[in-house]
């Protein structure tokens, strides 16, 4: 399959319910082109962390067909999700750290579990801490860290391995206007010099004319809507001529 | 994070997925915390091992007493020739000896002599068991080169018959087989037993492993959603299962062959010739060495399943 094609994120018609409860997202039919920018947007409950667990493969659709970098995720075998899930970056809510590893131990997590060799995680998440800025808080444990540093850890621990694809959950809801735009910055970053692509959810709506190239999806009730275009017409890429290239 | 510093090179990753994805050593120790199987589990299993131990030693004792007892009796006849009249019984004891010489199958014939048949009845009929007053039957014990079945002892009695009255015939193995049977019915319980500490011990590591998991829930579903496999997540939990099982078996091993080793001790006491045979044999010892690291391996069959389903229920 062609490359572009294949770093595709497609979901067509997709219906999330849980249980016997009536779907909390309807119809959603979209796609996600590598190298783009996507801010994720809705009211509280409107099932902007619904999708995005869809997203980073910890829920499966209860209808309709979603593809990811070429496979076909509602009826792939469980087995088969882990090698998926290592090209993909998140950065949760709440962060998800685990508190009794190192601010260096989380941010290894990745490599060792991809089963990368010690000497070159080590190598490696010496450079990412430093990037973030947090080398000297490299032995720290979470529960001792801010909730900036804190922040900032869970974001190392998601680009380290170079995601293809960055989900960040409200990325901003625990830091100061400051501190928001300075992680949004590192998002662009990692968007136009590694062309990761990014889905940022967040309510904040200020955040959403920071970055120009970034595309709006607008969450409402579970149903989708494109302010921008985004889901009608192949976006193009931050800093390329044409969709996926 | 003022101003931002170009992205530093990527690491290498080997995302070949035929690449060791297990982590090992340190790496995995690393990536949940240590003791998953906190508290009493070691102990239990201690316990519960050392009980098995005790159960499995006891059976195969009992296995080894009835073999012993009836080895050399299996195939033995009795021939008793009653008669009151010492001389005409000695003769008819005599003719009977005789007879079974010429009997196929029959490998010795052995006539007991009268002292020997008084010195056996003493302990029962007191000094006065020689004197006469008490008719004692001529003894003959006869051994065959095979096993006694019932129609070797109808053909023995068919020989007889006519030529020695009086001549009683009995398989040796008959005076015991009350004996076997509550024996064999004892190892069965013993069996029985071993199997219900099993399921014990299998439920016990099942409650843990559950808890354990339980316990790690966060983590775990934190290093799933970062790409971990099944096989990563289980193979970290069975490291500390592994650990723990075998302290435990160890220690209940330790315990169970102690308990044997004293109970041996006060039934060698006895002097009870039947009770010697009932020792245990290098092949048993194998077989109770066997018994921790049969535990150790149900722990981690177990402690494997439940921690499969319990991921299963996870995307």
């Amino acid at each position: 399959m062609d490359d572009a094609l294949a770093g595709h994120v497609k979901f067509d018609n997709v219906g999330l319910r849980y249980g016997t409860e009536p779907e909390v997202l309807s119809n959603l039919s979209f796609t996600l082109y590598p190298g783009s920018f996507y801010f994720l947007t809705g009211a509280s409950g409107a099932g902007k962390t619904s999708l995005l667990k869809m997203l980073y493969l910890a829920q499966r659709p209860s209808r309709g067909a979603i593809r990811m970098f070429g496979q076909d995720l509602v009826t792939m075998p469980q087995s088969r999700l882990p090698e998926l899930r290592r090209r993909l970056g998140v950065v949760f809510q709440n962060f998800r750290l685990v508190p009794y590893l190192t601010a260096f131990d989380n941010v290894a997590l990745p490599l060792r579990l991809a089963g990368t060799e010690e000497k070159k995680v080590q190598r490696a998440v010496g450079d990412m801490l430093d990037w973030v800025g947090l080398s000297h808080r490299a032995h720290a444990v979470p529960p001792t860290m801010s909730g900036g540093e804190q922040q900032r850890v869970a974001i190392a621990r998601a680009v380290i391995a170079r995601p293809r694809l960055l989900i960040a959950d409200e990325p901003t809801g625990n830091v100061d206007p400051d501190m928001a735009l300075k992680l949004l910055r590192l998002f662009e970053a990692l968007n136009n010099r590694v062309g990761t692509t990014v889905v940022v959810a967040t309510h904040d709506v200020h955040l959403l004319k920071k970055v120009p190239d970034s595309q709006i999806m607008r969450l409402h009730k579970g149903q989708l809507s494109d302010p921008t275009g985004a889901l009608r017409y192949p976006p193009l890429p931050a800093g390329s001529g044409s969709p996926g290239a | 994070m003022s101003t931002l510093p170009p992205l530093p090179a990527a690491p290498e990753i080997d995302t070949d997925d035929a690449a060791p994805v297990r982590p090992r050593g340190r790496a995995a120790a690393r990536l949940l915390p240590p003791a998953r199987l906190t508290g009493p589990i070691p102990w239990v299993i201690a316990i519960l091992i050392a009980l098995v131990v005790i159960a499995a030693a006891g059976g195969l004792a009992l296995r080894n007493l009835a073999n012993s007892a009836s080895t050399g009796l299996s195939s033995a006849v009795s021939v008793q020739v009653i008669e009151p009249n010492p001389d005409l019984r000695a003769a008819r004891g005599a003719e009977a000896a005789e007879v079974l010489l010429g009997i196929e199958g029959v490998s010795a014939v052995r006539v007991v002599p009268e002292a020997e048949l008084v010195a056996m009845l003493e302990p029962w009929l007191g000094e006065g068991a020689g004197s006469g007053d008490v008719p004692i039957p001529a003894l003959i014990d006869v051994e065959l080169s095979r096993s006694v079945g019932p129609a070797d002892v109808a053909r023995i009695e068919a020989a007889l018959v006519g030529k020695v009255p009086g001549a009683r015939v009995d398989a040796q193995g008959d005076f015991l087989r009350p004996v076997n049977d509550a024996l064999a019915a004892l190892q069965w319980l013993a069996l029985g037993l071993a199997v219900l500490v099993a399921l014990a011990t299998s439920a016990a590591v099942w409650l843990a492993a559950r808890n354990a998991f339980a316990s790690a829930r966060d983590t775990v579903e934190i290093m799933h959603l970062l790409g971990a496999s099944q096989r990563q997540i289980t193979a970290v939990f069975l490291r500390d299962v592994l650990r723990e099982a075998a302290a435990g078996a160890l220690m209940g091993a330790g315990l169970g062959v102690a308990a044997t080793w004293l109970l041996g001790q006060q039934f060698a006491a006895l002097g009870s010739g039947m009770v010697s045979g009932g020792g245990l044999m290098l092949a048993d010892w194998l077989v109770i060495a066997s018994i921790p690291l049969g535990g150790v391996l149900l722990a981690l069959v177990t402690s494997r399943i439940t921690i499969a389903y319990a991921l299963k229920a996870m995307l």
